[in-house]
């Protein structure tokens, strides 16, 4: 039974991912991505990493969908958009960068099964996650801190022109 | 009390320096000019009187003010080195100096840059000064082209004028080549004895062991080059004709009464290598006796009164060399002496025909001035009869006298006889010289009259040029006793022939240049001159020579070389370089997605080294 | 809590296939949009990899990872759309093929 929402979820989540990449709608695309972070949810979730999934429910689908779905909004795409999106579409535009992503995979693959199969033992909870990160961990989270800083100031200056725009 | 010569230069090098930066009206700029050197000259004198009334024991005093640089054992020191050699010339140096300055004073009195002459003649009279006093090479050196410099900023003083430019980067390139090889000269001679210091060199010559003379000969060879380019001799004399592009007082004073004796003095100063050395001292008297002969014929035909006197000088400092390459030591320094009083009386007395006439140099644009300018006239009897050597009357007749004696006494009879056909000529040119300008019929009338410090130093360098002959150098502690002074021999019939050649040369002038046909003014023009005679005027082609020789190939490769083979390697290297980075830049589309592709097939390459390696 | 017996290299190959996905999306997708979202699909999936790693040792390294990767993922994705909002503002279009001013 287990084994079956695995499987399922995955499928899942490998449906989502290709329609993002694949529609010419750019909401299509984004609810197809916020389905996928969901799915991905469940899979920690049953990986055993349920902090992971939360955190995943919440930054992933929550926040940072919530800034993809803010900006669509505010570029306005019509349906212009979409039928222009759909003519840059073209199916010899696929071609090179499959063929170089296919050999990708089956390197990766060939790399993955030269080790032997195991499977997963262990679920690590919230408050061992918690200890380590500020405990060995405690200079990346300050490093991670100071990336959301400049993240912060970044994403204040590029937007300020648009703001005096709008006054 | 000695001590005090060594103001001699910085009193000139004070002025100098005055006269660069400090703006004043032109009367104080003469003051200036004229003072400092003055003030030398006093110096000089009585360094001289003090120095002959007790002289020093070894015949020759070094003071040393102090070193100039300290490179381990090497310490050449800013000292001098006094004995009559260096009074002597330090006499002529500072004394025709003072008085071609208070000429100056009123010659160029027109002329714009004033200050600007008088700064260059002091810096010249001090360098001059330092040429003659030092007691090592390096010193001399410093001086040697610290005149040639001064000579370069004269020769082009008029610098308005491209061809007075090319006339002093001419004087100063070709003097160059002589400096070249008289540093070579140094160079081996420091090399050979580890030090610069004269007295020590010239010890250790005379006391060198006299079976291996190679080394002096050819380091007298590298010298007689050095002096050969500073004094104007074959075969670098074309730049001193072409140096007359300068004012005519700075001819007086640097290309006939002091700085081209340099080479004279070079030799002197380092006689005991010459002696060591027969064949550099053969090289020097046939250079000397090819070069009077050259010159002397060149001077017969010129046009051009500041040419004429030019050529003449090239003349007299073949005797010189022709004095010193017979062992005639004294006799040169002599000769050196009275040709600085009579070439200067010379050169000034035709600067003030120059001057009065409106800067006309032709000489058959002049004619009968002697009633017009009759001080002039009487300047120009006194210095053409010392050129020409007139016998018992002039100082002239004197030290050539002694020279020729010398060239018999040695028994080098190719050069006496040289020596004394070219006593002929020079008397021929001298009053062609002389009846041309102030005999015959009139072509210009003077508008001018020249001024008071103009005259006199005309009267006091006609003094000297009669009175000159009589002084007797004290040079046998110097340099030594002279084939000329050997009274063994009786000379008489030799004493007859030299005192009558010079009249008979008179007389031939004048019958060729008063009273024949050569004197008129249409043989004066250059076209349809016989084509010897301008092959001469144009100084034995010597120009073209050089020009067709040396110039030409070397700027026709220059011209080749335009591009530099050698760089075109690396410029080749450098179009490779822009190619290659032409083409890289080719995968610079601006293209989000063939960067993002280019990286994905990156990442592949990378996982499949993993995979398969 | 205990975790479902799910074998490691099934959970790997899921990683990659969505890896591989997002990458033929950065390729191909013209629009800097869509380019943005595939990015997230790439990071998501490396995230997968590192907590299902972290899961098959027991350890919480795994986690870790992640939560860096999400700190990363949340100032790319705020910088990366002011971008986005910047350029549809000067150029009035997100094709990337026709934004080529550093084209060497």
């Amino acid at each position: 039974m287990e084994m079956f929402t695995f499987y399922l979820t995955s499928g899942i989540t490998l449906w989502a991912v290709i329609m993002v990449v694949t529609r010419a709608n750019a909401v299509h695309s984004l609810l197809y991505l916020i389905l996928s972070s969901l799915s991905m949810a469940v899979i920690f979730f049953q990986m055993g990493a349920p902090f992971a999934a939360a955190l995943e429910v919440i930054v992933y689908a929550g926040a940072i969908m919530v800034l993809f779905v803010f900006v669509v909004m505010m570029l306005n795409l019509g349906q212009a958009a979409v039928e222009q999106e759909r003519l840059l579409m073209t199916p010899h535009i696929w071609r090179g960068p499959a063929i170089l992503a296919s050999l990708l995979l089956v390197e990766l693959v060939i790399i993955l099964y030269r080790q032997p199969s195991v499977s997963v033992p262990a679920a690590v909870d919230a408050k061992e996650v918690g200890v380590t990160l500020f405990g060995p961990y405690l200079l990346a989270v300050e490093l991670a801190s100071v990336l959301l800083m400049a993240g912060l100031i970044g994403a204040y200056h590029l937007g300020r022109p648009l703001m005096k725009k709008r006054l | 009390m000695l001590h005090a010569i060594g103001w001699v230069p910085l009193f000139p090098l004070l002025g100098f320096l005055v006269l660069v930066f400090v703006r004043m009206p032109a009367r104080l700029a003469a003051w200036v000019g004229c003072g400092s050197v003055g003030i030398s000259a006093l110096v000089v004198f009585a360094s001289a009187l003090m120095y002959l009334q007790a002289p020093p024991e070894d015949g020759y005093q070094a003071i040393t003010y102090g070193i100039w640089m300290s490179i381990g054992n090497f310490q050449p020191a800013f000292s001098v080195y006094v004995d009559t050699l260096t009074l002597i010339m330090l006499s002529i140096i500072t004394g025709v100096g003072f008085l071609i300055h208070v000429y100056s004073a009123g010659y160029m009195v027109d002329d714009d840059g004033y200050a600007r002459y008088f700064a260059y003649l002091n810096l010249f009279i001090a360098a001059m000064s330092v040429l003659v006093l030092a007691d090592n090479l390096l010193l001399l050196f410093l001086g040697w082209e610290g005149v040639g410099l001064c000579s370069y900023l004269l020769i082009g003083f008029w610098y308005r004028d491209p061809e007075n430019g090319a006339a002093a980067r001419k004087a100063f390139v070709v003097t160059r080549i002589g400096d070249t090889a008289m540093t070579i000269g140094f160079l081996l001679l420091f090399a050979h004895f580890s030090t610069v210091n004269i007295p020590a060199i010239l010890a250790a010559v005379v006391n060198a062991d006299t079976t291996d003379t190679d080394v002096y000969v050819l380091i007298g060879l590298l010298l007689l080059g050095g002096a050969v380019g500073k004094s104007a001799q074959l075969p670098l004399q074309t730049w001193l004709p072409d140096a007359m592009a300068g004012p005519t007082p700075v001819s007086a004073l640097i290309h006939a009464a002091t700085m081209v004796t340099a080479g004279v003095y070079l030799i002197a100063r380092l006689h005991p290598i010459f002696v060591q050395a027969p064949l550099a001292m053969h090289a020097v008297a046939w250079v000397g006796l090819l070069t009077l002969l050259l010159a002397g014929c060149s001077a017969l035909v010129q046009v051009d009164i500041k040419r004429i006197l030019a050529y003449s000088t090239i003349s007299q400092i073949g005797y010189m060399f022709l004095g010193l390459g017979v062992g005639a030591w004294s006799a040169s320094i002599f000769h050196l002496m009275t040709h600085a009083f009579f070439k200067a009386l010379l050169f000034l007395s035709a600067g003030t025909v120059i001057f009065c006439l409106h800067h006309k140099q032709n000489i058959f644009d002049m004619g009968g001035l002697r009633t017009r300018m009759p001080l002039t006239f009487i300047s120009f009897v006194i210095g053409c009869g010392s050129l020409a050597s007139l016998p018992y009357i002039t100082s002239g007749f004197y030290s050539k006298d002694e020279i020729l004696l010398g060239a018999y006494n040695s028994g080098e009879a190719l050069v006496f006889w040289g020596g004394v056909a070219g006593a002929l000529i020079t008397a021929v040119y001298s009053f062609r010289l002389l009846f041309i300008v102030f005999f015959g019929d009139p072509h210009t009338t003077p508008d001018k009259s020249p001024s008071l410090n103009m005259q006199v130093p005309l009267v006091l360098l006609g003094i000297l040029s009669v009175l000159g002959g009589a002084i007797h150098l004290p040079l046998q502690n110097v340099l030594p006793l002279g084939t000329h002074e050997d009274s063994a021999h009786d000379h008489t019939p030799i004493s007859v022939l030299l005192a009558v050649i010079p009249l008979l040369g008179v007389a031939l002038a004048w019958f060729l240049f008063k009273r024949g046909r050569l004197g008129s003014a249409a043989w004066g023009q250059a076209q349809g001159a016989p084509s010897l005679v301008s092959f001469w005027r144009k100084g034995w082609a010597f120009d073209q020579l050089y020009d067709g020789l040396l110039v030409r190939p070397f700027v026709a490769l220059a011209n080749f070389n335009k591009k530099d083979v050698v760089d075109a390697l690396y410029h080749g290297i450098t179009q490779l370089a822009q190619w290659l980075h032409f083409q890289v830049s080719h995968t610079q589309t601006g293209n989000v997605r063939w960067y993002a592709g280019a990286m994905v097939f990156g990442v592949t390459l990378l996982t499949s080294a993993v995979v398969f390696l | 809590m205990n975790a479902a017996n799910i074998p490691l290299d099934h959970l790997m190959l899921l990683a990659c296939l969505i890896f591989v996905i997002g990458l033929v999306g950065i390729m191909t997708r013209r629009n800097v949009l869509y380019i943005l979202m595939s990015l997230e699909i790439v990071l998501n999936a490396v995230c997968l990899a590192f907590v299902a790693a972290g899961a098959h040792w027991g350890e919480a390294d795994g986690q870790i990872m992640f939560l860096l990767i999400l700190t990363l993922a949340a100032s790319e994705v705020s910088v990366g759309l002011g971008l986005i909002l910047q350029i549809h503002r000067k150029h009035d279009t997100l094709d990337m093929d026709r934004l080529k001013e550093l084209k060497g």
